[in-house]
């Protein structure tokens, strides 16, 4: 299919390493940090691939960016293979790493830019254009004569974000770029990749512990855990799934005795003396709660909690 | 190709820019690294003081084999000696970043680790060798010049091709720490003076094993006109120039072996 950006077929990523035994011997252990990993991602999407620490996220991310070779398993981006074909690759695609900078350290991120049009061979009006729009979308005029090594992690990350799309790349690659920043810029960094994904023609793989980032991005999530894919689907089909339901909390004015049961719905729990009351939909809809409770005539309050990606992820992590 | 060549200027004058920057330790780094090329000379001449000859040679002319052997290394050293810091990379896995781009790996790292105080260096070492080519007794043909001109560039690809194939071992072995010097510095200090002085195994690993002969021995017997005292053949000084691109090819096809050996360590 012509619009697949990224095919994977029983990717897989072995590592040796060597467990001391005593002080002078050591044994030696092949470790599959990615255990055969199918992938389709096609022009456009913007992926969530999430998991826990080591379950071979960034390891797969860099079997597709061309850093690592695979040991078996094939593996196309952009119609290309990675490793093989590194520097064409290179050309049409953008990888951003959350804890390692592309960047020049020493100089000013205005040069840093300047430096990778020529590495990337951007004709100056492109450049000029294209780093004007994230000069706008990310506030970069405030630090862009300011040298790498002195901007705080927020700006750096935005410096990195430009970076990575001043070449006008088809796909771009983030492991996990809001790690470690403060909510002003995390909300950027989320702004703005909505924004590029928004647009279409960027397809965008996403590498994140950060539920808001999922929830706010990506309607495509890849869990993978133990170098295993173990779930390829929307965030509504995780929480269908995993079980998570919205929730309806209602407060009446005279507390119920164990709370008064609605038709497909349970009790997940009675608290302030037995006014507030949580339930969990399964057939029923909010509104059918909401109605069978008003005919009680003591309904005071009502609220409606969405699912918890938190609780879904975490489920997720600890039933393997 | 060009274009290839335009980014790689780039970066070498981002890399000479941002070492400037730091105008006090670059002024106090090329100032002692000035004091290397007399350490070398000195060395030398001391052993003078002890012995008429070495291995069969005078003074002049061993000058002038040190001064063939430090303007090889030199040159290597400015040009290539910075990829001993793939190590870090490694270790760091900042190799990452280099990957990314879409240019070669190892004209990458000679171009942003370039450190232009060891300019410095290879000018003493120039000057050592213009004294050497002085002072022997050189009875000047055309193949002679050719030679002479020949020479430093010969031994430059033979420390070059040690450097990266030193730095090689990385891929594999992090915690390599300075085992590769040995060969490297090792290998320049063992080309300051003739073959003829060392013997055994020693002799015959560093000399022809790894090919260290042409560096300075063979060139200085074919300048002045004399046969090898250990009679190896004369045409085999002519050798060293095509030895060269053999090892530098070599050299070229362990670092693409140890690049799949990548590992990227961390997240």
């Amino acid at each position: 299919m012509a619009d697949l950006v990224i095919e994977a077929r029983a990717l897989r990523k072995e590592f040796t390493v060597r467990r001391k035994v005593s002080r002078f011997r050591g044994q030696r252990h092949t470790v599959a940090a990615v255990a055969g990993v199918d992938l389709t991602v096609r022009r456009g999407e913007l992926l969530g691939y999430i998991g826990p620490n080591g379950a071979g996220k960034s390891t797969t991310l860099k079997m597709l960016t061309g850093i690592l070779y695979p040991t078996a398993g094939q593996v196309t981006v952009c119609g290309m293979r990675p490793v093989p074909q590194r520097i064409r690759l290179a050309r049409r695609i953008g990888v951003v790493f959350g804890q390692r900078s592309a960047l020049w350290w020493d100089l000013p991120l205005r040069e840093s830019f300047e430096l990778l049009r020529h590495v990337h061979r951007v004709p100056a009006t492109e450049h000029a254009a294209r780093l004007a729009g994230c000069r706008r979308l990310l506030d970069l005029d405030g630090f862009l004569d300011t040298p790498v090594r002195q901007l705080s992690l927020g700006h750096r990350m935005r410096g990195e974000l430009t970076a990575a799309l001043l070449h006008g790349p088809e796909v771009i690659f983030l492991d996990e770029p809001t790690i470690g920043l403060d909510v002003v810029s995390k909300q950027a960094v989320r702004a703005f990749l909505a924004e590029l994904a928004g647009r279409g023609d960027t397809t965008i793989v996403l590498t994140t512990h950060d539920l808001a980032d999922i929830e706010r991005l990506c309607r495509r999530l890849v869990v993978i855990d133990r170098g295993r894919v173990v779930h390829d689907g929307s965030l509504e089909d995780l929480h269908a799934r995993y079980g998570s339901r919205r929730r309806v909390v209602v407060d009446l004015d005279e507390p119920v005795d164990g709370g008064p049961r609605v038709p497909g719905t349970s009790i997940e729990s009675v608290t302030a003396e037995g006014r507030r009351i949580t339930y969990a939909l399964h057939q029923a809809t909010a509104g059918q709660v909401v109605a069978q409770l008003a005919r009680l005539g003591s309904l005071r309050d009502v609220s409606v909690v969405e699912p918890d990606i938190e609780d879904v992820v975490a489920r997720l992590y600890t039933s393997g | 190709m060009v274009e290839r060549l335009v980014a790689y200027r780039r970066l070498l004058a981002a890399q000479v820019r941002s070492q400037t920057q730091y105008r006090a330790s670059f002024t106090m780094d090329l100032i002692s690294s000035a004091g290397f090329a007399l350490t070398d000379v000195l060395s030398v001449l001391v052993l003078f003081r002890v012995t008429p000859a070495l291995g069969g040679f005078g003074p002049a002319e061993v000058f002038l084999m040190a001064g063939l052997a430090m303007v090889g290394f030199a040159i290597a050293d400015l040009t290539v000696g910075n990829v001993e810091r793939l190590r870090s990379y490694v270790r760091t896995g900042l190799l990452d970043a280099v990957l990314i781009r879409p240019l070669g790996v190892l004209p990458q790292l000679l171009a942003i680790d370039f450190t232009p105080r060891r300019i410095g260096r290879l000018a003493q070492s120039v000057l050592v060798l213009a004294v050497g080519l002085a002072v022997a007794d050189i009875d000047w043909t055309p193949s002679r010049v050719a030679m002479a001109l020949l020479a430093p560039f010969t031994g430059a690809v033979f420390f070059s091709a040690l450097f990266v194939a030193g730095a090689t071992v990385a891929f594999w072995w992090i915690e390599s720490g300075e085992v590769a010097n040995a060969f490297t510095y090792g290998g320049r200090d063992f080309t300051l003076y003739p073959v003829s002085v060392y013997s055994g195994w020693f002799r015959r690993l560093f000399a022809y094993g790894l090919g260290f002969a042409f560096v300075s021995y063979y060139p200085v017997l074919v300048l002045l006109g004399r046969p090898d005292p250990l009679g190896t053949p004369d045409f085999v000084a002519w050798l060293g120039p095509p030895v060269a691109v053999l090892v530098a090819v070599a050299a070229g096809l362990l670092w693409r072996t140890g690049l799949r050996h990548y590992r990227s360590t961390g997240s």
